[in-house]
């Protein structure tokens, strides 16, 4: 285990240097929670039909989106890896001791949770400060806190799985990165990262239930704002959890794969 | 038993064809066509523990396959490879801490970071015992000439210095056996000469089996006794290099100092002659006459003052065997 915690511990170290990234990132934080909460407030004042959640939590929930966004979001692209599969020096990967699929598991993690680090605790220093209509709020309970961060960090753990997967297909479509792409935008819908999924239509809410996608950040944020009930907090961790195991052995399954009939690029 | 076995070992690439063009990439995108191409057919060999051998071929013959399949990454579709009793790519775990490998035209070492923490990494991977792997990293510090170079971030690294850190980070876990893939490409002659010393010392004085594929002959010449030759997937020698110098290289290279003129020449075997500054310049084949013989006839005919003979180089022996097999 070691090994993969040096990966890590590379990738965050060296993730953590990216002081300037980190702050074109946050500016771009800052813009995007407003635009998205003034719209919402339009959107609030102007309608009267029922709306699936109340305003001050969906401030919240926009703003805690926006606080954690480098670790939530699904286009997440680990360059070394990418290139590494491209170029070939992958090589130097397959002769040395230790599992692809968990060596790339921890690198990305490693540079996801630096990049989230620079990024989440200045959003949130300033969304609680914000006039009323745009503040992020305290939780509504101290379970649901705990329930969040439980299942926060659970998430995290289904996003760096789903996105070592996307990684482990570039082996088998080295020229078909629009696909992937195409997939990333449909699981953002799923994942509530469009709009939150109380706001979907309720087919789609339907088929989102039995995909992986919202319990990366979307239930997370309900239960911090109260919108999923922290009764549900176990049963929650227990569904990441298990589609943490799946998709996992699917990355690994397809790594065994590519390994076997694996051409390394540039003879 | 030898150290490496080598059955009857092939492998067959699919490789995409597309046209050039932007209507034949849109094609391709709907339906793709492959051709197959034989990167090795058939090939056999051994090792024995502590040889140095040289892997030749030109450009595409399928060396850097050979060495993939060797060091436990790419399967092959037939024949069995066996190193030290365990198959490369079945026991890929066990089998890659016995092994070191150095592909000239990639790299190991992160590029952002000085080459001594990616050194530190692969203490992590191999689980390295903390003396043991100080002790290594200090001899190769000492040896690769590294002082100085390893705390410097990768990326300002010149070539040289960079290769001679990758070689370093490929041998820190003590491997038993050395895959270099073209590990001078590239270098200027102090760096290549370093690699080169370093090679023959760690064979010598630590019993390392080395494997190496080269363009550079000079690399060959100075480090391996043996070589295998293989051109369009084949094998087509594998023996001694002196043997193969003996096969091919019939020409010598003769220079004679003299103040006298010859009028004319008439000699078996001659098969040119120039008159230069100093003397005369002759090129024999030695299938016809032999050395000896042939300064026999020069002293009857003028008074040699200085001689200098030079055995053809070793390029043209390797261009005249690919052109023989049409490689």
């Amino acid at each position: 285990m070691s090994q993969y915690l040096t990966y890590f511990k590379i990738k965050f170290i060296s993730g953590l240097q990216y002081r300037s990234a980190a702050l074109a990132g946050l500016s771009t934080q800052f813009f995007f929670g407003l635009v998205f909460i003034m719209v919402y407030h339009a959107f609030y004042t102007s309608g009267s039909g029922k709306l699936p959640m109340e305003y001050s939590a969906l401030v919240s929930y926009l703003w805690l989106g926006q606080a954690f966004y480098a670790l939530t979001y699904l286009y997440h692209r680990e360059k070394d890896v990418i290139n590494m599969i491209k170029n070939g020096d992958v090589a130097y990967e397959l002769c040395k001791p230790g599992n692809l699929y968990l060596k790339w598991f921890f690198k990305i993690f490693g540079s996801k949770l630096s990049s989230v680090l620079l990024r989440f605790a200045p959003v949130i220093l300033v969304a609680i400060i914000l006039p009323i209509n745009f503040r992020l709020t305290s939780p509504v309970s101290l379970y649901s806190f705990i329930g969040f961060i439980l299942t926060l960090i659970l998430g995290s753990f289904l996003i760096t799985a789903i996105t070592t997967l996307l990684h482990i297909l570039t082996f088998y479509t080295i020229d078909a990165e629009g696909v992937l792409n195409f997939f990333r935008v449909i699981a953002e819908l799923f994942a509530g990262a469009i709009v939150p999924i109380p706001f979907l239509p309720k087919f789609l809410q339907t088929i989102s239930n039995y995909l992986p996608f919202q319990y990366i950040s979307d239930v997370p944020f309900r239960i911090y704002v109260g919108n999923i009930s922290s009764n549900m907090i176990l049963n929650t961790l227990l569904i990441q959890f298990i589609w943490f195991i799946i998709i996992s052995i699917i990355g690994i399954f397809l790594t065994k794969k590519a390994l076997k009939k694996v051409i390394v690029q540039g003879g | 038993m030898s150290q490496i076995e080598v059955h009857n070992v092939s492998k067959t690439f699919k490789v995409a064809k597309r046209k050039a063009g932007i209507k034949a990439s849109l094609k391709s995108f709907i339906k793709r066509e492959y051709i197959y191409v034989d990167a090795i057919k058939d090939v056999s060999f051994n090792i024995e523990k502590g040889e140095i051998v040289g892997y030749i071929g030109p450009n595409g013959a399928g060396k850097s396959t050979t060495i993939k399949m060797l060091s436990g990454i790419l399967t092959p579709d037939n024949g069995e490879i066996l190193v030290d009793k365990m198959i490369p790519y079945k026991d890929r775990e066990k089998y890659v801490r016995n092994i070191g490998v150095v592909f000239g035209q990639r790299s190991q070492l992160w590029w952002d970071i000085p080459a001594e923490d990616t050194f530190d990494l692969i203490r992590e991977i191999y689980k390295l015992d903390k003396e043991e792997y100080e002790k290594t990293k200090q001899e190769l510090i000492k040896t690769l000439n590294l002082a100085g170079i390893i705390n410097i971030p990768v990326r300002q690294l010149s070539l040289g210095q960079r290769m001679r850190c990758e070689i370093a980070a490929s041998l820190l876990h003590k491997p038993q056996i050395l895959f270099l893939d073209e590990p001078t490409i590239g270098l200027d002659a102090v760096s290549k000469q370093i690699v080169r010393d370093f090679i023959k010392k760690i064979n010598k004085e630590e019993k390392i089996t080395v494997i190496l594929t080269t363009h550079d002959m000079a690399d060959i010449e100075y480090l391996a006794k043996r070589i295998i030759m293989i051109g369009k997937g084949k094998v087509l020698y594998d023996g001694s290099l002196n043997s193969l110098k003996r096969k091919y290289d019939t020409r010598k290279y003769i220079t004679v100092s003299t103040k006298e003129r010859i009028k004319s020449f008439r000699k078996k075997g001659l098969l040119e002659h120039e008159k230069v500054k100093e003397g005369y310049k002759f090129i024999i084949d030695t299938k016809e006459t032999s050395v000896s013989d042939f300064i026999n006839y020069l002293s009857t005919k003028i008074n040699i003052e200085d001689i200098d003979i030079q055995n053809e180089n070793i390029d043209n022996i390797i261009i005249k065997l690919y052109k023989e097999y049409e490689v």
